[in-house]
Protein backbone atom coordinates (compact mmCIF):
# COMPACT_ATOMS: atom_id res chain seq x y z
CA UNK A 1 0.00 0.00 0.00
CA UNK A 2 1.17 3.07 -1.16
CA UNK A 3 0.65 5.92 1.79
CA UNK A 4 1.09 9.57 2.75
CA UNK A 5 1.89 10.47 6.26
CA UNK A 6 1.05 14.62 7.10
CA UNK A 7 3.29 15.45 10.59
CA UNK A 8 6.18 14.06 11.71
CA UNK A 9 6.47 14.70 15.14
CA UNK A 10 6.83 11.81 17.50
CA UNK A 11 3.47 10.30 16.26
CA UNK A 12 3.73 10.59 12.59
CA UNK A 13 7.70 9.50 12.72
CA UNK A 14 6.51 5.89 14.74
CA UNK A 15 3.33 5.87 12.21
CA UNK A 16 5.60 5.94 9.17
CA UNK A 17 8.22 3.85 10.33
CA UNK A 18 5.44 1.20 11.95
CA UNK A 19 4.19 1.18 8.36
CA UNK A 20 7.12 1.61 6.36
CA UNK A 21 8.75 -1.85 8.12
CA UNK A 22 5.34 -3.51 7.39
CA UNK A 23 6.76 -3.12 4.09
CA UNK A 24 4.35 -0.16 2.83
CA UNK A 25 5.34 2.59 0.04
CA UNK A 26 5.20 5.66 3.09
CA UNK A 27 6.05 9.33 2.02
CA UNK A 28 5.95 11.75 5.05
CA UNK A 29 4.90 15.21 4.41
CA UNK A 30 6.00 17.97 7.42
CA UNK A 31 6.85 21.98 6.86
CA UNK A 32 9.48 21.25 9.17
CA UNK A 33 12.89 19.51 7.80
CA UNK A 34 14.47 19.54 11.61
CA UNK A 35 11.26 17.42 12.38
CA UNK A 36 11.62 15.38 9.34
CA UNK A 37 15.33 13.97 10.52
CA UNK A 38 13.20 11.70 12.66
CA UNK A 39 12.82 9.79 10.45
CA UNK A 40 15.22 6.31 10.04
CA UNK A 41 17.18 6.76 7.37
CA UNK A 42 15.99 4.70 4.91
CA UNK A 43 12.76 6.60 5.27
CA UNK A 44 14.65 9.99 4.51
CA UNK A 45 14.65 10.01 0.80
CA UNK A 46 10.50 9.29 1.29
CA UNK A 47 10.80 12.79 3.29
CA UNK A 48 8.97 16.07 1.87
CA UNK A 49 9.69 19.00 2.96
CA UNK A 50 5.83 20.97 2.59
CA UNK A 51 2.97 21.60 3.61
CA UNK A 52 -0.04 19.19 3.80
CA UNK A 53 -2.82 21.88 3.96
CA UNK A 54 -1.85 23.16 0.68
CA UNK A 55 -3.15 20.84 -2.69
CA UNK A 56 0.13 21.78 -4.60
CA UNK A 57 2.58 20.61 -1.78
CA UNK A 58 0.32 17.43 -1.32
CA UNK A 59 0.35 16.59 -5.11
CA UNK A 60 4.68 17.47 -4.77
CA UNK A 61 4.09 14.96 -1.90
CA UNK A 62 2.41 12.08 -4.64
CA UNK A 63 -0.83 12.37 -3.16
CA UNK A 64 -2.29 11.45 -6.94
CA UNK A 65 -0.97 7.49 -6.56
CA UNK A 66 -1.86 6.63 -2.76
CA UNK A 67 -3.84 4.63 -1.56
CA UNK A 68 -3.97 6.34 2.02
CA UNK A 69 -3.74 9.12 4.17
CA UNK A 70 -2.81 9.90 7.34
CA UNK A 71 -2.94 13.23 9.02
CA UNK A 72 -1.46 13.39 12.13
CA UNK A 73 0.20 16.47 13.13
CA UNK A 74 -0.40 18.30 16.30
CA UNK A 75 -2.57 20.86 14.84
CA UNK A 76 -6.13 19.39 14.31
CA UNK A 77 -7.52 22.09 12.53
CA UNK A 78 -4.83 21.27 10.15
CA UNK A 79 -5.51 17.56 10.26
CA UNK A 80 -8.95 18.09 9.48
CA UNK A 81 -8.97 20.46 6.58
CA UNK A 82 -6.04 18.30 4.89
CA UNK A 83 -7.83 14.96 5.85
CA UNK A 84 -10.47 16.22 4.31
CA UNK A 85 -9.10 17.23 0.99
CA UNK A 86 -7.60 14.03 0.67
CA UNK A 87 -11.10 12.56 0.43
CA UNK A 88 -13.08 15.09 -1.16
CA UNK A 89 -10.44 16.72 -3.48
CA UNK A 90 -8.46 13.43 -4.14
CA UNK A 91 -10.53 11.14 -3.45
CA UNK A 92 -8.82 8.95 -1.26
CA UNK A 93 -11.11 6.36 1.07
CA UNK A 94 -8.53 5.48 3.68
CA UNK A 95 -8.30 8.56 5.01
CA UNK A 96 -7.13 8.86 9.20
CA UNK A 97 -7.25 11.80 10.98
CA UNK A 98 -5.56 13.22 14.60
CA UNK A 99 -8.01 14.99 16.39
CA UNK A 100 -7.05 15.84 19.92
CA UNK A 101 -10.08 18.09 21.13
CA UNK A 102 -12.35 16.41 22.10
CA UNK A 103 -15.53 18.49 21.03
CA UNK A 104 -13.99 18.21 17.39
CA UNK A 105 -13.21 14.70 17.34
CA UNK A 106 -16.68 13.39 18.20
CA UNK A 107 -18.20 15.82 15.32
CA UNK A 108 -16.02 15.21 13.09
CA UNK A 109 -16.26 11.39 14.06
CA UNK A 110 -20.23 12.02 13.54
CA UNK A 111 -19.32 13.77 9.66
CA UNK A 112 -17.47 10.35 8.56
CA UNK A 113 -13.94 11.30 9.01
CA UNK A 114 -11.85 8.08 10.20
CA UNK A 115 -10.65 9.98 13.20
CA UNK A 116 -8.50 9.64 16.52
CA UNK A 117 -8.12 11.39 19.37
CA UNK A 118 -5.34 11.18 21.76
CA UNK A 119 -7.19 11.33 24.64
CA UNK A 120 -9.92 9.45 23.68
CA UNK A 121 -7.43 6.69 22.82
CA UNK A 122 -5.03 6.66 25.79
CA UNK A 123 -8.05 6.95 28.31
CA UNK A 124 -9.47 3.82 26.80
CA UNK A 125 -6.21 2.16 27.42
CA UNK A 126 -5.82 3.18 30.94
CA UNK A 127 -9.51 2.26 31.58
CA UNK A 128 -8.66 -0.96 30.01
CA UNK A 129 -5.52 -1.91 31.92
CA UNK A 130 -7.67 -0.90 35.37
CA UNK A 131 -9.82 -3.12 34.81
CA UNK A 132 -7.33 -5.70 33.98
CA UNK B 1 -30.13 39.96 11.55
CA UNK B 2 -27.47 38.10 14.14
CA UNK B 3 -23.82 37.95 12.12
CA UNK B 4 -20.99 35.68 13.70
CA UNK B 5 -17.77 36.98 12.15
CA UNK B 6 -14.86 35.21 12.65
CA UNK B 7 -11.40 36.72 12.03
CA UNK B 8 -11.21 40.34 12.92
CA UNK B 9 -8.52 40.95 10.76
CA UNK B 10 -8.58 43.85 7.84
CA UNK B 11 -11.35 41.89 6.20
CA UNK B 12 -13.45 40.97 9.76
CA UNK B 13 -13.37 44.13 10.88
CA UNK B 14 -14.78 46.36 8.06
CA UNK B 15 -17.39 43.60 7.39
CA UNK B 16 -18.46 44.44 10.88
CA UNK B 17 -18.49 47.96 10.63
CA UNK B 18 -20.43 47.53 7.54
CA UNK B 19 -22.81 45.58 9.04
CA UNK B 20 -23.42 47.25 12.09
CA UNK B 21 -23.72 50.52 9.80
CA UNK B 22 -26.41 48.33 8.18
CA UNK B 23 -28.15 47.99 11.58
CA UNK B 24 -27.28 44.30 11.99
CA UNK B 25 -26.54 42.57 15.07
CA UNK B 26 -22.65 41.24 15.28
CA UNK B 27 -20.51 39.41 16.81
CA UNK B 28 -16.30 39.17 16.21
CA UNK B 29 -14.51 36.09 16.93
CA UNK B 30 -10.92 37.18 17.13
CA UNK B 31 -8.14 34.94 18.72
CA UNK B 32 -5.33 37.64 18.93
CA UNK B 33 -6.39 40.08 22.22
CA UNK B 34 -4.74 43.14 20.34
CA UNK B 35 -7.27 43.06 17.17
CA UNK B 36 -9.77 41.97 19.90
CA UNK B 37 -9.25 45.29 21.17
CA UNK B 38 -8.99 47.47 18.30
CA UNK B 39 -12.47 46.25 17.21
CA UNK B 40 -13.95 47.35 20.58
CA UNK B 41 -12.19 50.26 20.36
CA UNK B 42 -14.11 51.32 16.91
CA UNK B 43 -17.19 49.46 16.70
CA UNK B 44 -18.09 49.20 20.38
CA UNK B 45 -18.26 45.76 22.61
CA UNK B 46 -18.74 43.27 19.52
CA UNK B 47 -15.88 41.26 20.02
CA UNK B 48 -14.80 38.24 22.10
CA UNK B 49 -11.18 37.09 22.35
CA UNK B 50 -11.09 33.29 21.24
CA UNK B 51 -10.52 30.29 18.84
CA UNK B 52 -12.84 30.50 16.13
CA UNK B 53 -12.88 26.35 15.48
CA UNK B 54 -13.41 25.84 19.54
CA UNK B 55 -17.31 24.81 19.70
CA UNK B 56 -16.96 26.39 23.63
CA UNK B 57 -15.73 29.91 21.84
CA UNK B 58 -18.68 29.94 19.47
CA UNK B 59 -21.31 28.88 21.69
CA UNK B 60 -20.11 32.41 24.04
CA UNK B 61 -20.28 34.04 20.98
CA UNK B 62 -23.93 33.02 20.73
CA UNK B 63 -23.81 31.24 17.37
CA UNK B 64 -27.36 29.44 18.10
CA UNK B 65 -29.22 32.16 17.42
CA UNK B 66 -27.08 33.94 14.25
CA UNK B 67 -28.53 33.78 11.27
CA UNK B 68 -25.58 34.08 9.18
CA UNK B 69 -22.40 32.70 10.16
CA UNK B 70 -18.84 34.48 8.45
CA UNK B 71 -15.50 32.86 8.96
CA UNK B 72 -12.87 35.51 7.27
CA UNK B 73 -9.56 34.59 8.76
CA UNK B 74 -6.84 34.82 6.48
CA UNK B 75 -6.42 30.73 7.08
CA UNK B 76 -8.53 28.13 4.87
CA UNK B 77 -8.60 25.73 7.39
CA UNK B 78 -9.82 28.06 10.39
CA UNK B 79 -12.31 29.19 7.93
CA UNK B 80 -13.41 25.49 6.87
CA UNK B 81 -13.61 24.31 10.21
CA UNK B 82 -15.23 26.88 11.74
CA UNK B 83 -18.03 27.04 8.77
CA UNK B 84 -18.48 23.42 10.10
CA UNK B 85 -19.03 23.68 13.38
CA UNK B 86 -21.70 26.52 12.99
CA UNK B 87 -23.23 24.25 10.67
CA UNK B 88 -23.10 21.07 12.36
CA UNK B 89 -23.29 22.02 16.25
CA UNK B 90 -25.28 25.29 16.02
CA UNK B 91 -27.44 24.61 13.03
CA UNK B 92 -26.31 28.05 11.71
CA UNK B 93 -28.43 27.94 8.65
CA UNK B 94 -26.03 30.02 6.38
CA UNK B 95 -22.32 29.64 6.63
CA UNK B 96 -20.06 31.88 4.30
CA UNK B 97 -16.04 31.44 3.98
CA UNK B 98 -13.69 33.89 2.98
CA UNK B 99 -11.37 30.89 0.43
CA UNK B 100 -7.61 32.50 0.55
CA UNK B 101 -6.37 30.10 -1.84
CA UNK B 102 -9.08 30.06 -5.30
CA UNK B 103 -8.41 26.43 -5.73
CA UNK B 104 -9.48 25.50 -2.35
CA UNK B 105 -12.87 26.69 -3.30
CA UNK B 106 -13.89 22.95 -4.46
CA UNK B 107 -13.09 21.67 -0.93
CA UNK B 108 -15.62 24.02 0.60
CA UNK B 109 -18.28 23.15 -1.59
CA UNK B 110 -17.85 19.83 -0.95
CA UNK B 111 -18.29 19.82 2.33
CA UNK B 112 -21.24 21.55 2.42
CA UNK B 113 -20.35 25.31 3.22
CA UNK B 114 -23.25 27.61 1.66
CA UNK B 115 -21.16 30.63 0.28
CA UNK B 116 -17.62 30.83 -0.62
CA UNK B 117 -15.60 33.76 -1.87
CA UNK B 118 -12.27 33.64 -2.78
CA UNK B 119 -10.83 36.72 -2.28
CA UNK B 120 -8.26 36.28 -4.82
CA UNK B 121 -10.82 35.76 -7.94
CA UNK B 122 -12.90 38.74 -6.74
CA UNK B 123 -10.01 40.86 -7.14
CA UNK B 124 -8.84 39.09 -10.10
CA UNK B 125 -11.98 39.70 -11.84
CA UNK B 126 -12.70 43.28 -10.40
CA UNK B 127 -9.31 44.56 -12.42
CA UNK B 128 -10.31 42.62 -15.82
CA UNK B 129 -13.44 44.46 -15.93
CA UNK B 130 -11.75 48.00 -15.87
CA UNK B 131 -9.02 46.42 -19.26
CA UNK B 132 -10.74 48.11 -21.62
CA UNK B 133 -9.83 44.86 -24.15
CA UNK B 134 -12.06 42.49 -22.20
CA UNK B 135 -15.09 42.39 -23.57
CA UNK B 136 -16.61 39.55 -21.39
CA UNK B 137 -16.88 39.99 -17.31
CA UNK B 138 -18.02 37.31 -14.15
CA UNK B 139 -20.61 39.37 -12.66
CA UNK B 140 -21.68 36.23 -9.95
CA UNK B 141 -22.07 33.06 -9.67
CA UNK B 142 -25.46 31.14 -8.84
CA UNK B 143 -24.06 27.43 -7.58
CA UNK B 144 -26.74 25.82 -6.97
CA UNK B 145 -28.28 26.21 -10.48
CA UNK B 146 -24.08 26.23 -11.96
CA UNK B 147 -24.68 29.24 -13.60
CA UNK B 148 -22.61 32.40 -14.46
CA UNK B 149 -23.82 35.92 -14.32
CA UNK B 150 -22.23 37.52 -17.10
CA UNK B 151 -21.81 41.14 -18.75
CA UNK B 152 -20.70 41.13 -22.32
CA UNK B 153 -19.71 44.54 -23.57
CA UNK B 154 -20.22 44.76 -27.74
CA UNK B 155 -17.70 45.98 -29.49
CA UNK B 156 -18.19 48.31 -32.23
CA UNK B 157 -17.42 46.16 -35.25
CA UNK B 158 -19.64 43.63 -33.58
CA UNK B 159 -22.12 41.54 -36.11
CA UNK B 160 -24.69 42.07 -33.76
CA UNK B 161 -24.86 45.89 -33.46
CA UNK B 162 -28.13 47.16 -35.46
CA UNK B 163 -29.68 43.58 -35.00
CA UNK B 164 -32.28 43.36 -32.81
CA UNK B 165 -31.85 40.56 -29.95
CA UNK B 166 -34.70 37.90 -32.63
CA UNK B 167 -32.20 38.10 -34.61
CA UNK B 168 -29.20 36.83 -32.87
CA UNK B 169 -28.80 33.53 -32.14
CA UNK B 170 -27.92 32.16 -28.27
CA UNK B 171 -27.09 29.13 -26.72
CA UNK B 172 -29.99 27.47 -25.35
CA UNK B 173 -28.81 27.51 -22.20
CA UNK B 174 -28.06 30.94 -21.62
CA UNK B 175 -31.13 33.61 -20.72
CA UNK B 176 -30.48 37.45 -21.42
CA UNK B 177 -31.58 39.19 -18.27
CA UNK B 178 -31.21 42.82 -19.68
CA UNK B 179 -29.92 45.41 -21.89
CA UNK B 180 -27.58 48.52 -20.38
CA UNK B 181 -27.27 50.71 -22.96
CA UNK B 182 -24.55 53.34 -23.56
CA UNK B 183 -26.50 56.22 -21.94
CA UNK B 184 -26.88 53.98 -18.85
CA UNK B 185 -30.77 53.56 -19.87
CA UNK B 186 -32.32 49.62 -19.29
CA UNK B 187 -33.49 47.40 -21.93
CA UNK B 188 -35.87 44.77 -21.03
CA UNK B 189 -34.57 41.77 -23.32
CA UNK B 190 -37.49 41.63 -26.08
CA UNK B 191 -37.00 40.56 -29.45
CA UNK B 192 -37.09 43.69 -30.87
CA UNK B 193 -34.71 45.26 -28.58
CA UNK B 194 -31.70 46.82 -30.75
CA UNK B 195 -28.26 46.08 -29.84
CA UNK B 196 -25.56 49.10 -30.58
CA UNK B 197 -22.06 49.53 -29.99
CA UNK B 198 -20.97 49.66 -26.47
CA UNK B 199 -24.30 48.32 -25.02
CA UNK B 200 -23.56 45.85 -22.33
CA UNK B 201 -25.19 42.73 -22.76
CA UNK B 202 -26.21 40.85 -19.01
CA UNK B 203 -26.93 37.16 -19.04
CA UNK B 204 -27.42 33.97 -17.46
CA UNK B 205 -25.05 31.28 -18.91
CA UNK B 206 -22.94 28.17 -17.99
CA UNK B 207 -19.60 27.48 -18.20
CA UNK B 208 -20.11 25.34 -21.93
CA UNK B 209 -22.28 28.33 -22.96
CA UNK B 210 -20.18 31.23 -22.06
CA UNK B 211 -18.10 30.77 -24.89
CA UNK B 212 -20.62 30.62 -27.44
CA UNK B 213 -22.55 33.56 -25.88
CA UNK B 214 -19.55 35.64 -26.10
CA UNK B 215 -18.97 34.77 -30.23
CA UNK B 216 -22.19 35.31 -30.76
CA UNK B 217 -22.19 38.67 -29.27
CA UNK B 218 -18.96 40.06 -29.89
CA UNK B 219 -18.13 38.13 -33.21
CA UNK B 220 -17.42 39.89 -36.40
CA UNK B 221 -19.17 37.53 -38.99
Amino acid sequence: MNVLVMGCGEIGALVATSLWQEGHLVSVIDTSSDRLRRLPRGLQQEAVLGDGTQEDDLKRAGIESMDAFVAVSSEDVDNIFAAQMAKHVFMLERVTCRIDDVARYQLYSELGLDAVSAAEAVSGLILQAVNG
Amino acid sequence: MYVIVVGGGKIGHHLAGSLLRNEHEVMVVERSAERCESVRRELGNIAIAGDGCDEETLMRAGTARADVFIATTGRDQDNLVSCQIAKHRFMATRTIALVNAPSNGRLFEAVGVDVWVSSTDVIVDRITEELPASSLVHLMTVRSANRQVVGIRIPSDAAVVGRSLGQVSLPADSLISFIVKRNGTLLPPYEDSVLGTDDEVVAVTTAEGEEILREALTGTM
